[in-house]
């Protein structure tokens, strides 16, 4: 549903006015909510996923220290966690293990993969898909900027890998 | 591979409906039945994080790879950020892509790098909130079929892509819902008569006590319609592939029965206004001028029911499947060349429906 006020952003805030025994509905985004001196003090958790989230969080450790964790990959921080229920990149789980082992354990009942076992692919083999996915970018972007010369010398290259 | 135009779905290797035949085991009752693995690559960010330049480089990644997935042998890539809109709902009409990936979705908007690939029964799709997807199709009520077609793919892509694993958690997912199997295996089922019967409410709610939980005809987010739903596995950590499918199994075969049963109730119970109500569905849809989505699905839901009795006679599940999805609204206005107002997609429904009824229909008066 969109804001009544800015019909741009997603309404967020539901209010229900009774003035002289009308009731009228106003769905409001965050900021024209704010605007308008609408109290939203916290952020609701806009996905199923926020109370559990949020319980868990006070419970693993007092929120300020809790909402320090960062990842060093990514940059996601634990609050961004809590704010969207999405994990910025696989880092993450071992930049906040010991709350997300906790929240797993809710929501799954375990926290302890027991289905099958990945062995990711050998580097060697993977340097080969790499240096063929770089060529091909190298091509499209010669081909994209018409350095025709170069594009035909990039792809005997890339027939000569495939 | 030609971009910015039209969708052809004539290419795709099975139209993309392959699912909708009707040949699977109980198919008069379960639709289809999917499964999905979710898979992140290693060294980029997750999807929603993820650079424009770091998206297109794993779908680049991705691609190089799939040219030795032999499960995707003749697949097609659709880029769905160079796609209209309508082609973009027209295929999630046909549930080949996800209404996220689809970028019709008001929370998420059209990613660059967002693609499918799409072979026979078979589709990856790239850039969804996990950098992949793997799903298979099947008709009706098989499980293991879907499974074994995504594991196959899953092994394949796996041994030339790294995907994200961790010794404890199992694959990595953006959503730690979907963390350790990455596995979602659901199936889309009619129960009109557990809903007449009004046994519908004690059987979602036994669901959800065994693990699984149930959505609308487009899964996350969507309203149920037409009395179809979809059941899936709601966990995906704790237990083995083969247990969360297990599971999925049991139940079903029990949702099944119990559907059977109130089947059973209904024509002893209420035979002649059943009847009545059901042919009244067929007679709406044979002759009306202009239907709404809402309105066809819960007819078709009647008629579909009046064929499971065989009260309905001459006309094949099939049929009844394909009405499912081409009279949705995209795929009309694909068929009729533009894109239609609200009012043309009902006056276009009711003439499909009529059409497809007067060719497939049942001859009975």
């Amino acid at each position: 549903m969109l804001c009544d006020h800015c019909k741009e952003r997603d309404a967020v805030v539901h209010l229900t006015r009774i003035v002289d025994n009308a009731v009228s509905q106003l769905h409001l985004c965050e900021k024209c909510a704010a605007e308008k001196g609408v109290e939203t003090t916290i952020a609701l958790p806009q996905h199923p996923l926020g109370e559990i989230l949020q319980a868990v969080q006070q419970q693993a450790a007092p929120a300020s220290s809790a909402d320090a964790a960062v990842c060093s990959f990514c940059g996601a921080t634990a609050r961004d966690f809590r704010a969207t229920g999405r994990l910025g990149c696989a880092h993450c789980y071992d930049a906040m293990e010991t709350s997300l082992r906790e929240l797993l354990r809710r929501l799954h009942g375990s926290s302890k993969h027991v289905g099958h076992r990945y062995d990711a692919p050998r580097p060697e083999s993977l340097a080969e898909v790499d240096a063929r996915t770089e060529l091909r970018d190298k091509l499209q972007r010669a081909v994209d900027a018409e350095k025709f010369e170069l594009a035909a010398e990039l792809r005997d290259k890339l027939r000569v890998m495939e | 591979m030609t971009r910015r135009e039209s969708i052809d779905l004539s290419l795709l290797p099975d139209g993309g409906v392959r699912w909708l035949d009707a040949s699977g085991p109980n198919a008069d009752i379960v639709i289809s039945t999917r499964l999905r693995l979710a898979r992140n690559v290693v060294g980029y960010a997750f999807t929603a994080r993820a650079r424009d330049g770091e998206r297109l480089r794993m779908l680049a990644q991705v691609r190089e790879a799939l040219a030795h997935v032999p499960t995707l042998d003749g697949s097609v890539l659709l880029r769905l950020d160079e796609s209209s809109s309508l082609d973009r709902q027209l295929l999630h009409e046909r549930h080949l892509v996800s209404k996220e990936l689809a970028g019709l979705d008001a929370q998420h908007p059209l990613r660059t790098g967002a693609a499918v690939f799409l072979g026979e029964q078979v589709g990856v799709l790239v850039n969804e909130e996990d950098h992949l997807r793997l799903q298979a199709m099947r008709s009706g009520f098989d499980v293991p079929a879907a499974f074994a077609m995504a594991s196959r793919m899953d092994r394949e892509l796996g041994a030339r892509v790294p995907f994200a694993f961790h010794k404890e958690f199992g694959y990595l997912t953006a959503c730690p819902t979907n963390v350790g199997t990455g596995l979602r295996a659901s199936v889309l089922i009619h129960l009109p008569g557990l809903v007449l019967t009004k046994e519908i409410g004690k059987v979602l709610a036994g669901l959800q006590q065994m693990g699984l939980t149930y959505r609308g005809l487009y899964g996350e987010g969507s309203e149920v319609v037409g009395n179809f739903f979809q059941l899936s596995n709601q966990t995906t950590l704790g237990r083995s592939e083969e247990e969360l499918q297990d599971l999925l199994v049991r139940v079903v075969r029990h949702v099944i029965e119990r559907e059977e049963e109130a089947r059973r109730v209904l024509v002893r119970d209420a035979g002649y206004i059943i009847e009545d109500k059901l042919w009244r569905a067929y007679g709406t849809l044979r002759f009306a001028r202009s239907l709404s989505f809402d309105e066809a699905m819960n007819f078709l839901s009647g008629v579909r029911l009046g064929v499971g009795l065989k009260l309905i006679p001459g006309l094949s599940v099939y049929t009844l499947n394909k009405l499912l999805i081409f009279a949705q609204s995209a795929h009309l206005s694909h068929s009729e060349g533009h894109v239609l107002t609200d009012s043309e997609s009902n006056l276009a429904r009711a003439r499909y429906v009529r059409q497809v009824l007067a060719r497939e229909g049942s001859g009975v008066e």
